[in-house]
Order: structure tokens, then sequence, then C-alpha cells
């Protein structure tokens, strides 16, 4: 089965500085997709060439096998979409809006089960004005998913919510991509891109650093594992470096935090045995994406 | 057309007090104060025996269309633009256009309605006579209105915010109620200023709607003034106009 969305050797630049330089990847049907990567990466002019919003320099973006700026129209009903900082007429209402939208699309959703699924059941009345951030958001979930689209693109989706928000609109995608409908998420936020994406691209200055699970994207850095302990007595840092695959070394308050690999982990508990050391609160655990993410955007750079 | 978008838009114009009073109402109300002075409704001579109400007709209904072209539709299409709601229909499969479009039309007919609110007050309230020539009265109602809404649409194109659009629509604003007769009607003006004046959108739109109350087929140089600001300023629009 041929992939919803192909892009292949993506080139953008504005004003001469190439914001996308030789960007390819290639989104399955029924994935959540992840494009991660800090401020000015050029995600968001990816997915606006994806959306049809603007014209590649050079590569080809396809979309069901469509282009998105020739076949704009067919495209436009099977992709939805919600963008980053965009806003309705303020005196239009909720159900106004939904209206609207749907009426736009050959085949809508019915809007009411839309709106109820996205608590918006109770505001159909208020208008955009007067809706709170996580509503407006919500609205344009809504909104996005209102021509039954088979897959829908959410740009820094839930940048500016409070934590609870947050993890409400999480739950949402969750649920969108149980329905079926494939789903394009750029965000810069590491836990809502672990948390949520079956694959992931990380980009960094307009090039793809990674593109993997968010397992595997943790695996291959460096530091995967992190030990954490306080020696009963202060361990010297010669001993430290010269033990296997250590990524890091931190100290803090007589805390000893290491990254590394498994091996470095059984390296630290012979340490610790042969020279009579205690670890106090030894933790052991996985490095985070965010970990994972700076160690990739970091060998970008250098 | 997009009727969906254009009913909306119908619905939204009616939750802004503001532009329906400054388009559909102060016309009508500004003829009722003038048409209040005893002075206003005796013939006058230097306006060839009409008296003043008679001569204000015509400019009240001038007033609606610049109020809804200069004034209104630059904020709600900078608006549209800025709020990124066109840019939010780009990715529908109806194209921005038809938000474009379905604001001319509201504006448009929400000017010639209160055009028609301007003409039956003046007739039930003040005995002014309908137009005498109702068939070039329209046409050149017609022909003013598109020079309006081009009008407004070159100010949205050259404005990036709404800011901008109230700015220039100011500026654009008072010239334009001096041309249409508002301080002195064009009949009145002295001779060379008069002809200067006849070459502007709501100059050369005085004289026709004055001709055809009249009872005379308005000038076909006064049509053929508005016809080309008409063309003129809708492909400035055009080539100038930005979707974001």
């Amino acid at each position: 089965m041929p992939s919803v969305i192909e892009v292949t050797d993506l080139r953008k630049s504005y004003a001469g500085r190439a914001v996308v330089d030789g960007v390819s990847f290639a989104v399955e049907e029924g994935e959540i997709f992840g494009i991660l990567g800090p401020n000015g990466a050029g995600k968001t002019t990816t997915v606006e060439c994806v959306e049809g919003l603007r014209e590649p320099d050079a590569g080809r973006v396809r979309v069901t096998g469509l282009d998105p700026v020739a076949d704009h129209e067919r495209v436009a009903r099977v992709l939805g979409a919600q963008l980053q900082q965009s806003e309705l007429q303020p005196k239009l209402t909720v159900r106004e809006a939904l209206e609207l939208y749907a009426s736009f699309y050959p085949d809508p959703a019915d809007w009411r089960p839309l709106a109820e699924r996205l608590g918006l059941t109770a505001r159909l009345g208020a208008r955009f004005a007067k809706l709170s951030g996580g509503q407006r958001q919500r609205l344009f979930i809504a909104l996005a998913l209102i021509g039954n689209p088979r897959v829908v693109v959410l740009d820094e989706l839930t940048t500016g919510l409070d934590p609870r928000a947050r993890r409400d609109t999480w739950r949402l995608v969750e649920d969108v991509r149980a329905s079926g409908v494939t789903v394009l998420l750029v965000t810069h936020f590491m836990e809502e891109a672990q948390r949520l994406c079956d694959r992931i691209a990380v980009l960094d200055k307009g090039r793809i650093a990674a593109l993997d699970t968010p397992a595997g994207l943790i695996r291959r850095s460096a530091g995967a594992t992190v030990i954490s302990f306080t020696p009963s007595v202060p361990l010297d840092d010669h001993d430290l470096a010269a033990l296997p695959a250590v990524a890091s070394i931190a100290r803090k308050d007589g805390r000893i935090t290491l990254s590394g690999t498994d091996e470095t982990v059984n390296a630290v508990i012979t340490l610790l045995a042969r020279h009579h050391v205690t670890a106090h609160e030894l933790r052991v655990t996985d490095a985070t994406l965010d970990d994972a993410f700076l160690d990739l955007t970091r060998e970008a750079t250098a | 057309m997009n009727t969906a978008v254009l009913r909306t838009e119908f619905r939204l114009f009616r939750r802004e007090p503001g532009a329906v009073f400054w388009i559909f109402l102060f016309p009508t109300l500004l003829l009722v104060i003038l048409g209040s002075i005893p002075s206003f409704r005796e013939a006058d001579e230097s306006l060839g025996g009409l008296r003043p109400v008679d001569a204000y007709v015509p400019i009240a209904v001038l007033i609606a269309l610049i109020m809804s072209g200069v004034q209104s539709l630059p904020q709600v299409l900078t608006g549209h633009r800025e709020r990124g709601i066109l840019r939010r229909m780009r990715l529908t499969p109806v194209r921005p256009s038809a938000l474009l479009t379905a604001q001319m039309v509201m504006t448009g007919t929400v000017a010639l309605a209160s055009a028609l609110l301007v003409l039956t007050v003046g007739r039930l309230a003040f005995d002014v006579r309908l137009p005498a020539q109702p068939a070039g009265y329209l046409l050149a109602l017609l022909a003013a209105t598109a020079s309006a809404l081009a009008l407004g649409s070159v100010v949205s194109a050259l404005s990036r915010t709404t800011k901008t659009a109230g700015a220039i629509g100011t500026a654009v604003f008072f010239p334009m109620m001096f041309c249409a007769g508002v301080w002195l009607p064009v009949q009145e003006m002295p001779h060379t200023l008069a002809r200067v004046v006849q070459l502007t959108p709501f100059g050369a739109a005085a004289r026709a709607l004055g001709e055809a109350a009249a009872g005379d087929w308005p000038g076909w140089g006064h049509l053929g003034v508005l016809g080309a600001w008409a063309v003129l300023l809708t492909a400035a629009a055009a080539r100038w106009f930005r979707w974001e």
C-alpha cells in the first residue's frame, strides 16, 4: 500500500537561505508521525508544503498520491489541518463555524457527535472571541476533522495550553488515530512526541537529523541509560571517566549522574563494590527523548 | 459563489452595530437632520430650482457607498487576512476567493439597501421626487457601487494590518466625501473645481445620479469615468492583493 504522505528531497529557501534542505520521509496509513525540532528548524515550512500552502523550490510532495499544489482541491478533501496561530471571525459562534466548514466538503462528518467528542457541546452558542485557548484548539481540531479526512496535520497543537488541557488534547489525538485517521504532528515538546508518536523525524537546520521510533531514537543516542546515586564516600573522577561507554558525568550536591549504556550500569556496580562504597538512592532510568534530542541535534551541529 | 459563506458574512455584519449604523442608518439620518432645517426645504436658484434637501438625496446615497466601500470593506478584509481566516480557508476545498466575493456582494447589497432607504425616507418625509429616470439612476448607482467596492479592495490590498487600513481608509474617506458633494453639492462648486471633481469616481457618480433624478439619461461621460475607475481599481486590487 502506498504511503499517505510522501515527501522526497524537499527544498525551500527564503531570500537565498535554505529553510528546508533536502527533507524526505513517508507517513504510513494509520500512524502518528511526528516532526520534532527546535524553533526555526523548518518544521512549519515542511508541513505547509504538504498542505499545499507553499510551493516547494525542488523535490516532490504527494498526499494520497496527489500533488498538494496542482491538485489542491482534491488534496483539501482528504487532508484536514490545524494551523499555528490562526483565528476565526470573532463574532462567529462555534455552531456556525462547524456548519460553515461542514458545507465546504462533499461528504462532511456530522458536526454534532464531533462537537460532543471534543467537549464543545456546551459552548456551541459561544462566539469565537469568548473561547479559552483550549476551547479554540479543540474547535480547530474539529474543523480539521469535519471533512472526514484521511490525514490530519496538527501544527504546534498544544503550545500555550496549560498542562491539563495539554493532556486532554493528547488523548484527543489518540482518539483521532483510533478512528483510523493518519496524523502528522508538528511539535517542539519532547514529552508530547514521546507520548504520541509512532515514529519521529527530528528536523534540525532544514535537514532530517534522525528518523526512528521514540524508543529507537533514545537507544541510538549515546546516553540511553541514566544512573544516579549519592556515594557514601566521594568517588574519584578518574575512576568514573574510565567506565565503559559513559556518555556524560555530572555532579551536584554530592550526587553523581551518569549516562551511558547497560554496560555502564554493570561497571558502576562493580566499581562501587570494589571500593566498598554504598550507593544511596541508586536510580537507573531510561533517558528521555529530551536527552536523545539534544544529543542528536548536537551531533548535527558538530 | 458560495451561499453558506455569504449567509455567514451577512450574519456577522448584523452583529456589528457600528457598521450597521454608519452604512445603513447614518445616510438616512443625515438626510433627516438636514431636511429638518426649514431653509433646506426652500427652492434654491443656484441648484437650478431644486431644494437643498432634493440635492442631498443623491449625496446621502453616495455616503452609504463611501461608508461601505472605503470604511467597512477594508477593515473586514484586512481583519480576515490578519487573523489567518483567509489562510485557513485555503486548506478547504473552497478557495478564500469565495470569502472575498461574499464580502463584496454583502457590502454592495447593504449599501444599495441603504440607498433605497434614503430614497424612501426622502420621498415620504420630505416629498423628494423619486428618480424620474429610474433605469439610468440604477445604472449609475451600480457603477458607483462597483467603484466604491473596488476602491475599498485597493485600500485592503495596500494595508498590511487593520490599523493601516483604518488610516488609509480615513485619508481616502474625506476627499471622497468632498467629491460626492457632502459639504458643497457638485452643481454649486466653482466651474474649474467641478470639472476636476467630476473626474473622480464619486464626483462623476454625484453628477450622474443628479441627472437621472431630474429625469435625464445620465451623461455617458460620467458613466464612462465611473466605469474606467471601476476597471482600473479592480485591476490594481487584483494585482496587489495578498492572501497572507
